[in-house]
């Protein structure tokens, strides 16, 4: 096992995906709950604090606007912003990081809900960024599709107007002046006058600058040309390709990388190839790069991946078994080796990933 | 005068509605915290949930205040999203009520209902929607459509958002999850309804998203309070957030609203009228009333005084005596400007003013005075010793002209403790206020029936009283 040292200020991470049952479309059958015992609180807090509790960096919510009706999977899902935030008060360290749609969404109300579950988290929010242009959801807001060339740039100019909303109050507005009466010093408050192809934000935001500064933003490769990321999440087919995949996000310059990796592991007197074979039989899983192992092996193989990237998102084939062999089996040997650390009580996001807090763009030098 | 006891049970009801706007939250009080922090919020829901309140209500900021071209400073301002912050205190709260103000202009139905009705599963069936309008360009400079909507179809589009959002959340079958981990498929196939509207308001076709929660759908608040404002509530809403809380003006409210409710097909009480209110209390009438005094002197200090004016005058007043006459000067406006975020629109500033002059002079009120009496939320508030305010409750809850009060604190976030430790108990003495909670979702505390869409037979005869409750 590799034991370079860990730089300070570019620790690496480790995030897992905990959207619905699982990454698997059949891993609803091998939950510890009704099938309809998914869509509520107890689902989240169960979830969440158990990542949270294991020393995950941060979890991200998958969110898509479109119903899969031809799917034997979960279509079904409560929003990804709420379920960060019903999160965040019961949780002490892991980041919350819902995906947001840029393309059919309002990039005021979007700012403003991530900047809220900034709030709600103390400091530990982020946004993964979505793009996905589905015909469904232009029609779903009564817009028509953008064309295939347009939705990188409308995705752009969304996270652009939301970073100036989140600098639209300088960290010292609320001065609370009793002297003068004045609550608010508005000279440092400014107008984000965010002028996009399609649509245009004045601001300031009605919240207060997020206490992280700016949230975390993390984008698939994809988007780094043109959508101004914090984090990459670059993916490729097979566990051989992430390296190249990870070389070539961090070319573009984005501050840091996390590489995507679906995992089934060996569990409950089972191998992970026979949970994998269980599990196909009801719909077979198409997702990237997989792990399909003991524990073990996987805590060899994520040594290798920190050499080419920052970090790795887990999408675990089954939460409720996937996620505690992670907790129990593959944490631990990492932070034993050295390779990670947990996430400290009270941390930002930003700080987990070594990232600073950002000056504000509007405030005089 | 109708026969049937409009509230039914006797009781009175409490809301918080935390601001987080506006200058009738105290923020000079060395005991005032935070309007941001979490802790802020969780604080406020905690200690109303303590005193068995039915709901924690948020407003919605779309735009700060400006105050002649520039971001109004006085006041409290900075606030999160409404439903953000309310998912958050549903995992730290079991039984109050979170309502989120949401309008129906610059939101999208699919989203919107989409996000009431995640709030809803997750709070399993506490949500609830205050449903508001806006419409001005200054406004929209936020939002991708920008001014699109004029003032007279505000409600035109209010009505076709709710259908919308009803159908939306109406869209899963009962029974559209799998019973178990075993059957074919996790969502039974043919068992969502498409949501296509296509009229003046929208051109859409939606796709549920969700399954109906504990209480069917979030319950749906509105406060508009013009005959317009009132007809769409009776015809959408369950819970009216009203301005009329002194106890005679209550009356006729509840005896108009009891009218429509009827004409528009539905049992009498079948809308709950809930009136904002601020409550000052003290062990002794002579503390509430000096706790009165010091609670306006720091509502409306001498600058908030004179930048009331001059939201009507559209100029500055600088050289004015917060303690002197109004101006004698003339608005240099003809109509008060509706960008400004207040709620008086289109009003002619100069009649305006020089009603108000003469108002002041004939009471004899400085500049602050009248400010001052001019700006209190629905008239005086609740002054006065715990028991007298007991006692005046107790008269509310016998003569059914509210069902409850939304409270505004004045202070954040200790603003409701005096309440919950003083007050509510010497209500539940009288009698009239619960002891425990009726039920685990909003609609059933608030003593709610299902949804009209969701109850057996039909509403047709006005006045038709039978209908099946929620239990």
């Amino acid at each position: 096992m590799p034991s370079l040292p860990v730089p300070e200020n570019r620790p690496n991470v480790v995030a897992v995906e905990l959207d619905g049952d699982g990454a698997h479309p059949a891993a609803w059958r091998h939950a510890h709950h009704l099938p309809d015992g998914l869509l509520g609180g107890a689902r989240i807090s169960g979830t969440v604090q158990a990542a949270d509790i294991a020393g995950f960096h941060l979890a991200t919510f998958r969110d898509s606007r479109v119903v899969d009706a031809g799917t034997a999977g979960i279509p079904g899902r409560i929003d990804a912003v709420q379920r960060a935030a019903f999160a965040a008060p019961i949780t002490g360290s892991i980041g919350l990081v819902p995906e947001v749609d840029t393309l059919y969404t309002e990039p005021f109300h979007v700012a403003t809900q991530l900047a809220s579950l900034d709030y709600a988290s103390q400091g530990r929010a982020g946004w993964l960024v979505s793009a996905a242009n589905a015909p469904e959801e232009a029609r779903a807001v009564g817009r028509e599709q953008l064309a295939a060339a347009a939705a990188p740039l409308e995705a752009a100019d969304a996270v652009e107007a939301g970073r100036r909303l989140w600098d639209s109050w300088e960290d010292d507005a609320v001065i609370r002046d009793a002297s003068t009466g004045r609550y608010l010093d508005r000279d440092k408050l400014h107008y984000a006058d965010f002028e996009g192809e399609r649509f245009a934000v004045k601001g300031p935001a009605i919240i207060p600058r997020p206490l992280q500064g700016q949230l975390v933003v993390i984008a698939p490769a994809a988007l780094l040309s043109t959508v101004e990321a914090d984090v990459a999440l670059a993916s490729a087919a097979t566990v051989d390709g992430l390296a190249a995949a990870a070389s070539a996000a961090a070319a573009t310059g984005v501050p840091r990388t996390l590489v995507e990796l679906d995992v089934i592991l060996d569990a409950r007197g089972q191998t992970a190839a026979e949970r994998l074979a269980e599990l196909d039989r009801h719909e077979p899983w198409t997702g990237g790069a997989r792990y399909v192992g003991s524990p073990a092996g996987l805590v060899s193989l994520l040594a290798r991946l920190f050499d080419a990237a920052d970090g790795v998102r887990l999408h675990p084939a089954v939460v409720d078994v996937d996620l505690p062999e992670l907790a129990l089996n593959v944490l631990p040997a990492l932070r034993a080796a050295g390779l990670v650390s947990a996430p400290a009580a009270g941390t930002t996001l930003r700080r987990s990933f070594g990232l600073p807090r950002p000056a504000n763009r509007y405030a005089a030098a | 005068m109708t026969t049937h006891r409009p509230t039914g049970n006797g009781r009175i009801q409490f809301g918080v509605f935390f601001q987080g706007v506006n200058h009738t939250t105290v923020w000079k009080a060395p005991d005032s915290g935070s309007q941001t922090d979490f802790e802020s919020f969780r604080r406020v829901a905690q200690t109303a949930e303590r005193g068995l309140f039915s709901a924690f209500f948020l407003g919605e900021g779309l735009r700060l205040r400006e105050h002649l071209g520039r971001i109004h400073d006085l006041d409290v301002v900075g606030r999160p999203d409404a439903q953000t912050a309310l998912a958050a205190l549903a995992a730290v709260t079991t039984n109050i009520g979170l309502v989120a103000t949401q309008n129906t202009t610059y939101n999208d139905p699919a989203d919107l209902a989409h996000r009431l009705a995640s709030l809803d599963l997750l709070s399993g069936g506490r949500a609830a929607w205050n449903i508001v309008t806006t419409d001005n360009a200054w406004t929209g400079a936020n939002f991708r459509r920008g001014g699109f909507l004029k003032h007279e179809d505000r409600y035109v589009r209010a009505e076709a958002f709710v259908q919308t959002a009803k159908a939306i959340w109406d869209s899963w079958a009962d029974g559209a999850i799998a019973g178990s981990r075993s059957d074919g498929r996790w969502l039974r196939q043919g068992s969502i309804t498409p949501v296509r509207r296509n009229d003046a308001s929208f051109d859409v076709d939606i796709t549920g998203r969700l399954p109906r929660s504990a209480q069917h759908h979030p319950v749906l608040f509105q406060a508009g309070d013009s005959p317009d404002g009132r007809d769409f509530a009776v015809r959408n809403a369950d819970v009216i957030f009203s301005r009329h809380a002194e106890l005679e003006d209550a009356k006729v409210f509840r005896a108009d609203i009891v009218a429509r409710t009827l004409k528009a097909g539905r049992p009498a009480d079948d809308v709950k009228i809930f009136p904002g209110q601020e409550f000052i209390l003290a062990a002794t009438e002579k503390e509430a009333a000096e706790k009165e005094h010091w609670v306006r002197e720091q509502q409306v200090g001498p600058e908030t005084a004179i930048a009331y004016l001059e939201q009507f005058w559209g100029r500055t007043l600088d050289g004015y005596d917060p303690d002197g006459p109004l101006p004698e000067i003339d608005p240099v406006v003809d109509v008060t400007n509706p960008t400004r975020g207040n709620a008086f629109h289109g009003k002619s500033a100069r009649e305006l003013a020089g009603q108000w002059r003469d108002e002041a002079r004939g009471k004899g009120q400085s500049i602050r005075q009248f400010v001052a009496a001019r700006s209190r939320l629905n008239g005086r508030g609740l002054v006065g010793s715990y028991d007298g305010v007991a006692d005046l409750l107790a008269e509310y809850a016998r003569t059914g002209a509210v069902d409850g009060f939304n409270i505004t604190p004045w202070l954040v976030p200790g603003g409701l403790d005096d309440i919950v430790n003083e007050l509510v108990p010497r209500l539940q003495d009288r009698g009239v206020y619960r002891t425990e909670y009726e039920g685990t979702t909003l609609r059933e505390n608030l003593g709610l029936r299902v949804p009209s869409s969701h109850r057996r037979g039909t509403l047709s005869a006005a006045g038709r009283q039978e209908s099946e409750n929620v239990a």
